[in-house]
């Protein structure tokens, strides 16, 4: 593995093909250019101590706190095995103690949603659905409050492309955790088809990298942190090149 | 301040290469692109003593070595002055404080000259960041001022006592934006409101790695009995930081499983107070064995982290803070904390996994012997915790969140904001 890795950074030969004529082959095709984000936390000055409250808010928050605590969250301080995976759910459970509720929330999925006010309008009916079977309005301790964020991203382009996927291979771990944000879980929501940029870069290779598309596209990202998310990405390119080389 | 060479700059960013990653330091450098050049003024009011100097004196040598024009200033003032602004400090904290007209007239008269003196920089400044309620009126002594103004909260103003933070309002909301180390500390104000939490510097003196020796020195330094275990808080005296509970904590535990407790502390220049809680302290531990309560300089930093070092727990039993430093210093060094159940200790002791939450001296009471008991699982909180503030609160985190402001307060209250070709 490591001599395969070794001879893949040398960018000399890949068994089957060599990387000059791959480049030459595609020499059609826009080369991926690496971006990188940063993030900064903005306080929307809205909280909720109750459902009721969290109900109303929920409707009336920018679409952008929507987008912050389902994936900003990323980007700021997070345990590795995260138990819910956006952070309504983890309020749900931790400031409520509604676990069904937080189940719920959990199961909302953003990219079924073809825009962040679908997406708003789901979480509102959730909620209010819960609303409807409780006798009383829950409430969180008065320290357990949430509190409605939304994000500022800083997006730069770090000058590095790569005009062939087998050149992103030795370059993956060292992906800064804002570029594997921007181009894995940013274009999930950014993008009209809803995926990674990745996946979206090798659809234009004509179906060579279509297995490899898939498995990146099958990635769950929600429960991994950044640094993960990095090491999942690089070894599906590792092994769909190391297989190509058999 | 004096700007460090640009060979010593260098030198001091391969350091922070070596700690972090090449990738880190390569995405602040393109981050700080658009603001190379960009005179940038940090103002507090003290210079030793507190996190807020800590950070600021490695947060600024950074700040240069990315080509920003980087400096610190602090404001000085009489005993008043100092009086007045520990009472905003503790109002700002939730506690009831009276203060006399006299003492805000003397807050005020104290801004005016430290503006005066100060005008020139404060003018020509692209960014002004006013650390605390200190040197908060500045802004309005500056009427000829052009660059962006920050005022940086490191308090937990959570739940403020109204009459004090009505009175700081009128200074900070012309501000053109705040930061608070937390969304709960944020308060209504007519400006954006960022979230950013400090950070630690894994290379200062307080955090670097320690020879065996010196870490062991401390053993006969202090008296300490290498046969026992360690537990410590270092902290300001300072009642917010609940060091008599921690005393009840250890007396507790101490019944059950044999132990050794370090309160270490300083003074800071702006602490009128601290003297009276050490004396209080000292009263509480009189007589029992194995309480070792030190006053140590300022600039003690070395001993205080060989004392965290040769810790088995830190402690950081806080009943407010507004984020607790020497709760990621603890975890930077591998070990659990147990910490008070409040403000920015909840960000970084995750129950369970990197420590201990609690909210009364028997909790601290009872997980200290918890972890002496179960050696495996101090040892693994601490591996964790070690890795979590890598990842999380390491001043080249801070630094990103700091430049990313920047840029995103020159471009206005838009979400998404390109720079260069991006």
């Amino acid at each position: 593995m490591v001599l395969f890795l070794q001879v893949m950074q040398t960018f000399n030969i890949i068994e089957g093909f060599t990387m000059q004529n791959a480049v030459a082959d595609e020499q059609k095709k826009t080369p991926f250019a690496v971006k990188d984000c940063a993030i900064i936390t903005i306080a929307t000055g809205t909280k909720a101590e109750n459902l009721k409250e969290f109900a109303a808010a929920l409707k009336e928050v920018p679409l952008g706190s929507i987008y912050h605590h389902f994936w900003g969250r990323l980007l700021r301080p997070l345990f590795d095995e995260p138990e819910y995976n956006n952070d309504f759910a983890s309020w749900a459970f931790r400031g409520l103690h509604d676990k069904p509720l937080a189940e719920q929330l959990s199961m909302v999925i953003p990219t079924d949603y073809k825009d962040l006010e679908c997406l708003r309008q789901e979480l509102v009916e959730v909620v209010e659905q819960r609303l409807d079977e409780y006798e009383f309005v829950p409430w969180s301790k008065a320290d357990q409050q949430f509190y409605f964020l939304k994000s500022q991203i800083v997006v730069f382009d770090t000058r590095v492309r790569f005009d062939h996927p087998a050149e992103l291979l030795p370059q993956i771990n060292s992906l800064s955790t804002g570029s594997i944000y921007y181009h894995f879980i940013d274009a999930r929501n950014r993008t009209e088809e809803r995926v990674d940029d990745f996946s979206s870069w090798l659809e234009g290779f004509g179906g060579q990298f279509n297995e490899l598309a898939q498995s990146l596209c099958a990635v769950d990202p929600y429960f991994s942190s950044l640094n993960e998310i990095r090491l999942i990405v690089s070894n599906i390119f590792h092994e769909f090149f190391e297989k190509e080389g058999e | 301040m004096k700007k460090p060479s640009s060979n010593s700059l260098q030198d001091m960013m391969a350091e922070y290469r070596a700690v972090t990653s090449s990738t880190v330091i390569h995405q602040l450098e393109q981050l700080a692109e658009p603001l190379k050049g960009a005179k940038v003024l940090h103002i507090n009011s003290t210079k030793q003593g507190g996190g807020v100097a800590e950070i600021l004196h490695k947060l600024i040598p950074l700040k240069q070595a990315m080509g920003i024009e980087a400096d610190w200033e602090i404001i000085t003032g009489n005993q008043e002055f100092y009086e007045c602004t520990k009472r905003f400090h503790n109002g700002l904290q939730g506690m009831q404080q009276a203060i006399t007209d006299k003492l805000l007239q003397n807050y005020e008269k104290i801004n005016r000259e430290n503006g005066e003196k100060l005008q020139a920089k404060l003018q020509e400044a692209d960014f002004v960041f006013i650390h605390d309620p200190q040197p908060a009126p500045l802004l309005q002594f500056t009427p000829e001022r052009q660059g962006k103004w920050i005022w940086r909260c490191h308090i937990d103003a959570s739940k403020p006592y109204r009459k004090i933070w009505k009175y700081l309002h009128q200074w900070v909301s012309p501000y053109d934006a705040s930061i608070f180390s937390l969304p709960e500390f944020a308060q209504p104000l007519p400006h954006p409101q960022y979230i950013i939490a400090p950070s630690i510097d894994p290379l200062s003196e307080k955090n670097c790695p320690l020879p065996e020796d010196e870490i062991k020195e401390v053993f006969s330094q202090f008296n300490l009995d290498p046969e026992l275990p360690i537990i410590t808080q270092v902290s300001r005296y300072d009642r917010f930081k609940d060091p008599l509970g921690v005393i009840e904590a250890f007396k507790m535990a101490s019944k059950l499983t044999p132990l050794q407790l370090v309160l270490a502390g300083g003074g800071a220049s702006d602490d009128p107070e601290g003297e009276a809680v050490l004396n209080e302290v000292k009263q509480a531990s009189n007589g029992a064995a194995n309480i070792h309560v030190l006053l140590l300089p300022a600039d003690a930093n070395r001993t205080i982290n060989a004392l965290q070092r040769a810790s088995d727990i830190i402690l950081q039993k806080s009943i407010r803070e507004g984020f607790g430093l020497t709760v990621s210093e603890g975890m930077w060094k591998g070990k659990p904390v147990i910490g008070g159940d409040t403000g920015g200790i909840r960000l970084q002791v995750i129950n369970h996994y990197t420590g201990f939450l609690v909210r009364t001296p028997e909790g601290a009471a009872l997980r200290t012997r918890y972890l002496l008991h179960r050696r495996d699982k101090l040892e693994e909180m601490g591996r964790r915790a070690k890795r979590f503030v890598g990842e999380n609160f390491l001043i080249t985190r801070h630094l990103r969140e700091y430049l990313t402001l920047m840029v995103g307060l020159t471009s206005g209250d838009v979400e998404r904001i390109s720079v260069g070709n991006a």
